[in-house]
């Protein structure tokens, strides 16, 4: 099997996996209670907060666990839009966001808040002054994805944050499913004040994600209930899923630091090689644009699903766009962002790296594209 | 801020000592003290070497990360400054050629510099102006754009002529002062998980007192996340010193004893006579010389001066209170800096607020309180707890879990 689907999905580290079965038989209880069982779970769950504030380089009290990436932009975006309401009404985002934050901001769009969704060049990335000029005197959020899910496309994340230190008002929230383990990013430096990651974007668990909120930034939860992590997001805390992602978090840390290069030459050898084969067009950006983990491209002429499904019978695992849209057969909005014509934009597929993939496997995997796209060729003329 | 020079070419930290360098006699005992701390609290850095000399300490890197280390020196007291230092042959044109290299990879268009030589071996070839003169002159003539201010320059480079070799540096960053811990002798913290005690115990390990911690503990009255508070105040204090020894000192038996024999509004006197009397008997096993608490005056009941007049009575042991005469709002501040507060604010109760009475006396009488005692012999009792103390040796960045645990992170 070659897996080079990756942002859709990662396959759990085993250790991962290990600490997580250990947690939840061993340290089963709930660290609300005042047993010594519930101080065991909540020490373990005090330590998980710790690792990932260690890891981020942030206080361990802006850190909050949560259910994954679509919760954390769900919470963002709502918590902050009707808590400003007074002060405004008006978001500013980009077209190339999640289905998360874009779907979000849809609703929010039908419940007055005006939107501003802020084209990208050909790169995939937005300009600074773009947002610059966009911002009003009712701006009340800027949310903007750290690395975009299709293309893979790296968004000025530090530059945006260091100009919205001119408007302290405006909250600053960036969807960084993405980025996380894949481009560093100092969310101090940067100056953001909101940052959403999911666990089994980097080998942890489904259904496990982190929420970054900087101190002195308050809104409003979407979960209300018990209480649990400081009153942001009540429900009891997933204790095991909490230790099993600050471990992921760590191990994905250590292989970037590792293997960034070894992807990066994957990546080389899959865009030399592609670019070879007739009808290939490349639309991840290359160098410092773009992660090269993510290689978005098009071969003219060819269905995608049938292609997926081809590379399938060979026990090769990729999209078409991103996964959670590919099903419904829309054509990207990204790639179509960009300038890709819609014809070319429909026979798009991705693939994407992770640390644990080799040249090896490129080298079978561009074989295998080569022979079916001839296949392919043949029996459509 | 002075700029930050190039990282990968510095093999060594260098220290500069604080107010012992004063310390004429005791001297060589300061810096084996201050050597000690180090070494105990670099643990979690298992390649560093230290070397400790009577002007200068050197942490040898070893690869180490510099940034990891900076953050543990800056908590240790008796280290003046510290600066990442290369060191180098007393040879002119390998330190030019080194000066520029350091310069030249931090530098950026436009920026200023100065050169402070200090010449610590007199015998060496150039005298200070001279040195500074030849690498600024290099300097200068390798690098078109950059300009001299010996006022505010972006880049401060330190040239430091020592008899076995030249150290250049170009950034100082300040230590926390102080004297190094156990210089001033050994005394006994009581730690009550509070926000005051801790801030208390920092302050006095900053004048170069050796803690050791006592807590009182009342199961089942109060809980183990009481104790689990002091100590994880314990290993923060232990950023201090390298580790920190605490005591935890089984309380039950007389709170009990004296809820059922001494009048109410004396209980709470009564408690705080018996806390003092066992820490002074932990005192003397543990050879220290003095108590140090929390208290401010006139914070709470216990803590006004007809109070401590009535308390101070079972010992002349000398009793320190750092805070005496600071407000909370200070002691806040301190709190938060050292790291303590967040632990201090969880809500569990200790053995103070549990038996609290409704209205403790705010003056209570000596001669009243001896008289309620002198009906009771606390002596075995005393002794019991002393001889049942669980002992924990708390080293710095210690976590909540154990190792077993530490498996699954």
């Amino acid at each position: 099997m070659i897996y080079i689907d990756n942002s859709a999905t990662t396959k759990p580290f085993p250790e991962v996996i290990k600490s997580f079965t250990t947690v939840a038989q061993q340290y089963f209880g709930n660290p609300s209670s005042i047993h010594s069982l519930g101080m065991e779970a909540e020490k373990l769950l005090f330590q998980a907060r710790e690792q990932v504030a260690k890891i981020l380089e942030v206080k361990s009290t802006e850190i909050f666990f949560t259910s994954g990436g679509t919760e954390g932009n769900n919470t963002a975006l709502k918590g902050i839009a009707y808590s400003k309401i007074e002060s405004g009404k008006h978001i500013i985002t980009t077209k190339i966001e999640h289905d998360s934050v874009h779907k979000v901001m849809e609703q929010l769009e039908k419940d007055g808040f005006s939107i501003t969704y802020l084209p990208v060049n050909e790169f995939g990335q937005v300009s600074l002054s773009d947002v610059k000029n966009n911002i009003r005197k009712d701006t009340i959020l800027i949310s903007i994805m750290h690395v975009n899910n299709e293309i893979g496309s790296i968004q000025p994340i530090e530059e945006i944050g260091n100009m919205l230190l001119d408007y302290p008002n405006i909250i600053f929230h960036v969807d960084g499913v993405q980025g996380i383990g894949k481009k560093e990013i100092s969310l101090k430096k940067a100056n953001v004040d909101v940052y959403t990651i999911s666990a089994h974007k980097f080998h942890g668990l489904k259904g496990s994600g982190i929420f970054y909120v900087k101190e002195g930034r308050k809104f409003l939860p979407l979960l209300l209930g018990g209480g649990q992590e400081s009153n942001f997001r009540s429900g009891t805390e997933n204790v095991a899923g909490a230790v099993a992602t600050a471990k992921a978090l760590r191990m994905q840390m250590e292989n970037q630091k590792k293997y960034t290069e070894n992807v990066r030459k994957m990546n080389l050898y899959l865009r030399e090689q592609l670019s070879i084969i007739e009808g290939v067009s490349i639309h991840s950006p290359m160098g410092e644009k773009g992660i090269p983990h993510i290689l978005n491209f098009s071969i003219e002429g060819i269905k995608a699903e049938v292609f997926v499904h081809a590379l399938g019978e060979k026990k090769i695992y990729l999209s078409t766009t991103s996964a959670c849209s590919s099903k419904t057969n829309k054509v990207s909005k990204t790639l179509l962002a960009i300038g890709v014509p819609t014809q070319i934009a429909e026979s798009s597929f991705r693939i994407s790296l992770s640390y644990e993939n080799t040249l090896n496997e490129m080298k079978i995997v561009i074989e295998t594209i080569k022979e079916i796209t001839e296949w392919l060729r043949g029996v459509i003329n | 801020m002075v700029k930050r020079c190039y990282q990968l070419t510095y093999d060594r930290i260098l220290i500069r000592y604080g107010e012992l360098s004063t310390k004429g006699r005791n001297r060589k005992q300061f810096v084996e003290k201050l050597r000690r701390t180090i070494a105990d609290s670099l643990e979690q850095f298992p390649n560093v070497k230290i070397e400790a000399k009577r002007e200068r300490m050197y942490v040898l890197l070893n690869g180490e990360n510099i940034e990891g280390i900076s953050k543990v020196l800056k908590n240790i007291f008796g280290i003046q400054s510290f600066s990442p230092a290369l060191k180098l042959d007393r040879d002119v044109e390998k330190i030019k050629e080194a000066a520029l290299n350091m310069v030249s990879s931090s530098y950026k268009e436009g920026n200023t510099f100065k050169v402070s030589a200090r010449r610590a071996d007199k015998d060496f070839e150039l005298d200070t102006n001279e040195i500074n003169h030849m690498i600024g002159g290099y300097l200068l003539k390798n690098l078109p754009n950059l300009k001299v201010d010996v006022k505010k320059p972006d880049i401060n480079l330190q040239v430091e002529v020592r008899k076995e070799a030249i150290y250049l540096s170009c950034e100082t960053i300040s230590g926390a002062g102080g004297l190094p811990g156990g210089t001033s002798g050994k005394a006994m913290l009581m730690l009550s998980g509070g926000l005051d005690s801790p801030v208390a115990g920092y302050l006095s390990m900053k004048r170069g007192l050796e803690l050791e911690g006592v807590h009182f503990f009342s199961p089942p009255f109060t809980s183990e996340r009481a104790k689990q508070k002091v100590i994880d105040l314990s290993s923060k204090l232990a950023n201090f010193s390298g580790q920190f020894v605490l005591h935890i000192v089984p309380f039950t038996e007389i709170q009990q004893l004296i809820h059922k024999q001494i009048p109410e509004n004396y209980t709470m006197t009564a408690t705080r006579r018996l806390m003092l009397r066992i820490t002074d008997e932990l005192r003397k096993r543990q050879e220290a010389l003095a108590i140090i608490t929390g208290e401010s005056l006139g914070q709470v009941a216990s803590q006004t001066i007809e109070s401590m007049y009535a308390i101070n009575d079972v010992t002349n042991t000398p009793i320190l209170r750092p805070l005496i005469a600071t407000d909370k709002t200070e002691i806040i501040e301190i709190a938060k800096n050292i790291d303590t507060h967040d632990i201090s604010i969880r809500p569990f109760e200790d053995c103070c607020t549990v038996f609290v009475p409704s209205s403790p006396k705010t003056k209570p009488k000596k001669e009243k309180i001896q008289y309620y005692e002198s009906f009771i012999d606390f002596e075995p009792m005393i002794a019991q707890a002393v001889d049942n103390v669980e002992t924990i040796v708390l080293k710095s960045n210690n976590g909540m879990i154990d190792s077993e645990q530490e498996l699954l992170f």
